[in-house]
């Protein structure tokens, strides 16, 4: 039997039939819906270059069997910009010089989006290098990946602060 | 991957009739099933998804003071939990510590504690395991090593049980609530995975079918929150596994050890509780000598397997650390990276 499942997909809803139940969520994004943002690293979970958010929360999608989410919601990296407008985390990414050769940068940014939602590092520079440790950069953009996360959690600290005051 | 049959069931008594057919597994978060699987590790004819039964995923106070953890909790839910958190330090500190964010989204109670070992020459389809093909050999035994057991190991296997979780849950005497075909039954964490012996290949004491759906810590495993922690050495700062780890787990009663729990993780097989080293404790002051004397009754069974000399040092260095800041005591808020040499928390340094 081969399942067909209904995902919401950066607030689209979609029916999918699934071809294989072996598919994994990372592969029907890249291969069956074209979006191609989400990378293949290395498929077993390690560099995190395939993480996204499902029902808000940052996971691996190559270690996700697409049968086993029907009905969930997913957000990728072609979702966070609002029109021709970057997201705050993908400017500060572009200013913070977060990234080199960019094909960590689509997890790095989904996994920060996830790190923010999650509210556990506030605006410490250490929570954050640790909370953002499940995506490896090849390029070590790292000072520059925790700089852009650092910025966007303070801006949205004062923020929050104006909006109490 | 080799294709498999997916089912959904929707109620435990259907998943336990389906999960007890042979070649069956169950899935839960997947993220070390479906890790073996791409790598033809394990190689199921069916998957059984347990991940919409319901209630199994409540994490419940008990009224005599012990928690029930659905099976299906994930481990960030459970570190995250604030009531859970305070009373058992050692446990969020612990799930804190393993795998990445992402991972710890997704990857569930009852998953970690079944996950297979991340010994090299098992997951190397080329290489020799016991544990993977019984009888074939284990390469493991004279090859890179420096990473295996040092308790309880065989010569058919060396490889060791991976969990954080698991390391404060059996120092405090959690027990696994099992679903099977006859029924419900509970057996203690500390029994649940077997040693290697001459069968590596039969890791719990699980039966086909056997479905874990809660894990329950008895009330009296509050008694430590105020002097608890985990503590584990990895060979790079975060996202990896153990090298060693140790919960310590103190009960201070007017300056003296009311009682004592310590257990080890990269160690073994199995959580490796230090029953004796316990014993050795109640009654004494906490303090550095006596952690010694501790750390050294925990390891005197111990012996390499291999290039992993280091690790029986480590372990009791470990142990004395983890206690010393347990009795330091639990700190307000787990330190940003739990137990690293590199964290900036008082007591993290080597040099105690």
């Amino acid at each position: 039997m081969h399942p067909s499942i209904s995902l919401t997909v950066n607030g689209v809803q979609r029916d999918i039939a699934l071809s294989d139940p072996r598919v994994t969520l990372l592969d029907l994004l890249r291969e069956q819906l074209h979006l191609t943002g989400t990378k293949k690293g290395c498929d077993r979970g390690q560099c995190g270059a395939c993480t996204i958010l499902v029902n808000g929360r940052r996971i691996n999608s190559c270690l996700a069997l697409a049968a086993s989410h029907d009905g969930a919601d997913i957000m990728t990296i072609e979702g966070v910009a609002h029109a021709d407008e970057l997201h705050p985390l993908q400017a500060a990414f572009v200013a913070h010089d977060a990234f080199q050769c960019g094909f960590c940068t689509p997890g790095q940014i989904m996994s920060a989006l996830g790190l923010i939602n999650e509210g556990q590092a506030g605006c410490d520079a250490e929570r954050i290098r640790e909370g953002m440790s499940g995506n490896l950069c090849r390029c070590g953009a790292y000072a520059g990946i925790t700089d852009a996360v650092l910025e966007v959690q303070s801006n949205l600290a004062e923020a929050k602060e104006r909006q109490i005051a | 991957m080799k294709s498999f049959d997916y089912v959904r069931p929707a109620r435990v008594s259907d998943a336990i009739a389906a999960g007890s057919l042979p070649g069956t597994v169950y899935l839960a978060g997947g993220t070390n099933l479906l890790d073996l699987m791409k790598g033809g590790v394990s190689r199921p004819d069916r998957l059984v998804d347990v991940t919409r039964l319901a209630g199994l995923d409540r994490i419940e106070l008990l009224a005599d003071g012990g928690v029930r953890i659905g099976a299906l909790v994930r481990n960030a839910d459970l570190a995250h939990h604030a009531a859970f958190a305070r009373a058992y330090p050692a446990v969020a500190e612990a799930l804190l510590s393993g795998a990445s964010p992402q991972l710890r989204n997704v990857a569930t109670v009852g998953g970690n504690i079944l996950q297979r070992t991340r010994c090299a020459y098992f997951y190397d389809m080329a290489s020799r395991c016991n544990k993977r093909e019984p009888g074939s050999g284990c390469d493991a035994r004279h090859c890179n090593n420096r990473l295996h057991a040092v308790l309880g190991w065989s010569d058919t296997c060396i490889a060791t049980h991976p969990s954080d979780l698991c390391v404060p849950l059996v120092a405090l005497d959690a027990v696994v609530e099992i679903e099977g075909k006859s029924g419900r039954r509970e057996v203690r964490l500390d029994d649940l995975h077997r040693l290697p012996g001459d069968a590596p290949e039969r890791e719990t004491v699980l039966e086909p079918g056997d479905l874990i759906v809660a894990v329950k810590l008895p009330s009296d495993a509050q008694n430590f929150a105020h002097h608890a922690r985990y503590l584990k050495v990895r060979d790079r700062t975060s996202y990896a596994f153990a090298v060693v780890s140790a919960a310590a787990c103190l009960n201070i009663t007017r300056s003296k050890i009311a009682e004592a729990r310590i257990s080890l993780g990269g160690v073994a097989a199995k959580p490796w509780r230090a029953r004796e080293a316990e014993k050795l404790l109640a009654g004494l002051a906490p303090d550095a000598e006596n952690f010694r004397r501790a750390a050294e009754a925990a390891l005197a069974e111990a012996e390499p397997s291999g290039d992993n000399e280091f690790k029986i040092e480590l372990a009791r260095r470990i142990i004395v650390r983890a206690l010393t800041a347990a009795a330091t005591g639990t700190p307000e808020r787990i330190p940003a990276l739990p137990a690293s040499p590199f964290s900036g928390q008082p007591g993290a340094s080597h040099d105690l």
